[in-house]
């Protein structure tokens, strides 16, 4: 079966106005040195494609053995005036954990 | 007398938050002060609407008994209660406090409160000014303004505790700043000490969501198990003079901390960990490490900071439109297809009928509602249609409801259980706006 980033992180979502962030925290540190190389920009952007327009930026927290993902842009507009069920995006750290991992190359 | 170490806890995390976890730490937890956090970000423009149409006094509308339940407790033992319970009408929410002590005999109390008036005035003529959000002038929803109020800073609350009141009451504060303050003024930190302010700020930030760092809004059974969710603890933090922290819950409290729930917590609603702004300072988050010293104690050490910015963040509240929604259910065999057939029915009838929106969203719950279409997924046995449409016009935004509650009769076969609703969209986005402009003053109100 195909891993997921669920096998290795956990992850929780948050609102930041237009944008939303979502946490991927490794469970060990071969965890995380695996999902610094897989676990890319555009990568998170092919996944959360149907909820934002992005881009994305990731910043990394080597000490925490953890990432952080911003995702620009969420469809149906902001926080307060979106029409989406979801007004937050707090769900979507579970579309997060949900992205396949291959191995050590991003899928072509 | 200068204090060398201060128990702070964090007794609601949001309005609706529960009411036993403050309970059990003010009557367990050895605590020194409690801060309930209960204005979200649309929170204080919906006080402001209430207060000026006279349908609400401004102020949380569980301020009383969220007060009731704890304050004989902390008025025994001296433990100190900050909130931003005041929204938009802090110094009636201070008389509503007085009146609470009032009626539960708390003898020689006041409350202190952080007074700053709305600054719509101050926006008023600076159309000029960029809203962080959408990045277009505030010109653009300045005749729709409803409400601006200025996220203070620790400095604030900690002019309001040095009155010595038991309650400090304020309106929008930056929310880890409402636990800051309390640091700031019980140590007599100096409040360019950017060291102290930068673990203090940190610590706020683990707190102020209450029980999403003791093990809420964490579990995945069988993934990340979190014993006793049903009777979650809150969270509190060992803060030491010289900037050590330590957050941790009441032993047999339910939850859990650990390095896994307060590394989630540490980076929630964030955006660049190297930069989070508050009004205190600009958190640097790079080099923080969280250490386990003990069960459910974990330690924070490492936070950075650098001078905080000239300007306060500003929450404009604006009017947008009507947002207007319709759900129906569909079961069974083709449950899915019946339910793209009937948002395909209500979008046709809503414009056959000449509505318009700025959007008109068709969702499937239970296939498409949270995360939007993806591929592979297995077909639901059954799914909810939700139609949700914004729009300037109160009209367009009820016929929504209207025509999926048509379906009954007119769509099709076995559609159940309708919902509709209709709502004022209050938005908010926001600006920077100097600090000089925002005036602040403390006053104390004594017990009727």
């Amino acid at each position: 079966m195909t891993m997921t980033v669920r096998d290795l992180a956990h992850s929780r979502a948050g609102d930041k106005g237009h944008n939303i962030n979502v946490s991927v925290i490794a469970y060990d540190s071969a965890g995380y040195e695996r999902l610094l190389r897989e676990l890319s920009e555009a990568r998170v952007l092919a996944a959360f494609a149907p909820v934002a327009h992005g881009p994305v930026r990731r910043y990394t927290l080597p000490n925490l053995l953890a990432m952080n993902f911003v995702i620009e842009n969420v469809r149906g507009g902001s926080v307060t005036a979106t029409t989406a069920l979801d007004i937050h995006g707090k769900s979507l750290c579970a579309l997060m954990l949900a992205i396949p991992l291959y191995g050590n190359e991003p899928e072509v | 007398m200068k204090r060398q170490r201060l128990r702070i806890g964090a007794g609601a995390g949001f309005a609706g938050d529960r009411w036993e976890p403050a309970v059990e730490l003010v009557e367990r937890g050895n605590i020194d002060v409690i801060v309930f956090e209960c204005l979200a970000e649309r929170t204080i423009a919906r006080e402001t609407l209430a207060r000026l149409r006279g349908d609400g006094p401004g102020y949380s509308p569980n301020l009383e008994d969220r007060l009731r339940a704890v304050l004989p407790a902390c008025a025994a033992k001296g433990i100190r209660i900050v909130t931003n319970m005041g929204a938009a009408a802090p110094l009636p929410a201070a008389h509503a406090a007085c009146a609470v002590a009032a009626e539960l005999d708390v003898r020689d109390f006041f409350c202190a409160v952080l007074i700053v008036d709305d600054v719509r005035d101050q926006l008023t003529v600076r159309p000029e000014l960029t809203l962080l959000e959408s990045g277009e002038p505030l010109e653009t929803i300045l005749p729709r303004m409803a409400s601006a109020n200025a996220y203070l800073g620790a400095n604030a609350v900690a002019e309001a505790m040095a009155s010595g009141a038991l309650v400090v009451m304020t309106g929008r504060v930056a929310d880890p700043s409402l636990f800051v303050g309390p640091m700031l003024q019980a140590f007599g930190w100096s409040y360019d000490d950017y060291e102290k302010l930068a673990q203090a700020t940190a610590a706020g930030h683990l707190l102020e969501c209450a029980g999403q760092v003791t093990g809420g809004y964490f579990a995945d059974p069988g993934v990340k198990d979190v014993p006793a969710l049903a009777q979650l603890g809150f969270p509190f933090a060992d803060v030491t003079a010289a900037g050590d922290v330590t957050i941790g819950k009441i032993l047999n409290a339910g939850g859990r901390v650990d390095i896994a729930t307060c590394s989630e917590q540490l980076l929630y609603e964030i955006d660049d960990p190297a930069a989070y702004i508050t009004p205190d300072c600009v958190l640097d988050m790079n080099a923080i490490s969280l250490a386990e010293v003990a069960p459910d104690r974990i330690q924070l050490s490492g936070a950075r900071a650098t001078p905080r910015t000239p300007s306060y963040k500003v929450s404009v509240g604006y009017f947008d439109g009507y947002l207007g929604e319709g759900q129906l259910s569909y079961g069974g065999p083709g449950a899915v297809a019946r339910a793209h057939l009937a948002g395909d029915i209500v979008k046709e009838r809503l414009s056959i009928r000449g509505f318009s929106f700025d959007d008109l969203r068709i969702d499937l719950i239970g296939l498409d509602s949270l995360h939007g279409p993806g591929k592979g997924r297995p077909e639901p046995y059954e799914v909810r249609l939700r139609v949700a449409g914004r729009s300037e016009s109160r009209a367009a935004a009820e016929a929504v409801g209207w025509e999926v509650a048509a379906l009954y009769t007119n769509g099709p076969s076995g559609g159940a259980g309708d919902f509709s609703s209709v709502r004022e969209i209050l938005a908010v986005q926001s600006v920077l706006l100097e600090r000089d402009l925002v005036p602040i003053s403390v006053k104390q109100i004594e017990a009727p």
